[in-house]
């Protein structure tokens, strides 16, 4: 691989942008196509088929066979509500190599002595994604954990309008359906809202803090890996 | 859509601007329960010094000892590790899977 071309690969990354890297298995020759140029390439259903299921393989085009190595922005896990769960969620989430960023505009909530080492920022969602916090991107999952409405719809509006690959949402059925009627009243179509995971996080009958932040993060990587998932028999 | 195997490469990317001859290892086919997925990157300098894999370090060894000879003469290859290969080398992947491994130099 060209040192130029490894650098383009790096800097879409860091950009978090998607790209594919085409290789030739056979002569080792390669390009490097952006997620805006695959439209217009040769091999664009393919690329789109990879890209969607976020996996490299190897694919075959006028008898050649090419590796597509597909490269997806890292996900970034934005938690509404500097709670309990979060105290635990956070420290795990790092674990799995996911980038947290804690957004809380309750003060007494959002200490540094109850996140030390997380990215916190005491602001309302609104103010804190237009400003401190990257824009939600489509490689973002947002967990929603304050209970509160005032709080956590802003971050749900936010989150479905940028597509983000997980939203998920604290609170009971009962939470959750006065949540629904809300969002619907604010325009968000049925099947927008269905995108909302909520009760959130798969259901391990988790009772502790640290259980329920297990939980969600099961059903985060639930979502990310769903194409591995092996159907029940 | 988990993506920690760029950090391999932003590391790739790193070592070579150091002015280290580096070489990329990518599996790019398995079969069976192979223990990393399709994708994986193992990156490696000339000294042999090693970052990510591509195995649960079973064909590393192997593997490293491949890429020396790839950052040497420049020309990239496919490698295949397996149990029921006859191909193979002395290691193979306890597991039983099989991977096809590409190498190429960073040039």
């Amino acid at each position: 691989m060209l040192a130029e071309t490894l650098a383009l690969l790096n800097a879409e990354r860091a950009a978090r942008r998607a790209a594919i890297l085409v290789t030739d298995i056979a002569e080792g020759h390669q390009r490097l196509v952006r997620e805006a140029e695959i439209a217009a390439d040769p091999l664009a259903d393919t690329l789109r088929a990879h890209l969607a299921a976020g996996r490299s393989g190897l694919a075959v085009a006028d008898g050649r066979e090419l590796f597509l190595t597909v490269q997806v922005p890292p996900v970034r896990l934005v938690v509404i509500g500097a709670v309990h769960i979060s105290q635990a969620l956070a420290p795990m989430a790092a674990c799995l190599d996911l980038a947290v960023t804690v957004i809380d505009p309750r003060q007494a909530f959002a200490t540094p002595e109850r996140f030390p080492g997380v990215p916190l920022v005491a602001e309302w969602p609104e103010a804190a994604l237009a400003g401190p916090v990257p824009p939600l991107d489509r490689y973002c999952a947002v967990a929603a954990l304050t209970h509160d409405p005032k709080i956590d719809d802003p971050a749900l509006s936010a989150a479905l309008r940028a597509g983000c690959v997980y939203v998920g949402a604290l609170g009971s059925r009962k939470t959750h359906a006065a949540r629904v009627e809300r969002l619907a009243a604010a325009g968000f179509t049925p099947d927008e809202i269905a995108r909302i995971q909520a009760p959130i996080g798969l259901d391990l009958g988790a009772v502790s803090p640290a259980e329920i932040a297990l939980s969600i993060l099961a059903q985060i990587v639930a979502t990310l890996r769903r194409d591995r998932i092996k159907a029940a028999p | 859509m988990i993506a920690t195997e760029t950090d391999i490469l932003a590391a790739a990317e790193r070592w070579r601007r150091d002015g280290r001859p580096v070489a990329l290892a990518t599996v790019i086919e398995t079969w069976g329960s192979a223990p990393r997925p399709v994708g994986s990157h193992l990156v490696i300098d000339q000294e042999g010094n090693f970052l990510g894999s591509v195995s649960g370090g079973c064909v590393e060894g192997a593997v490293i000892t491949e890429a020396l000879e790839v950052i040497e003469a420049g020309q990239p290859r496919v490698i295949a590790f397996g149990v029921a290969d006859a191909t193979a080398w002395e290691v193979g992947l306890s597991c039983g899977g099989r991977i096809r491994i590409f190498l190429e130099r960073i040039d």
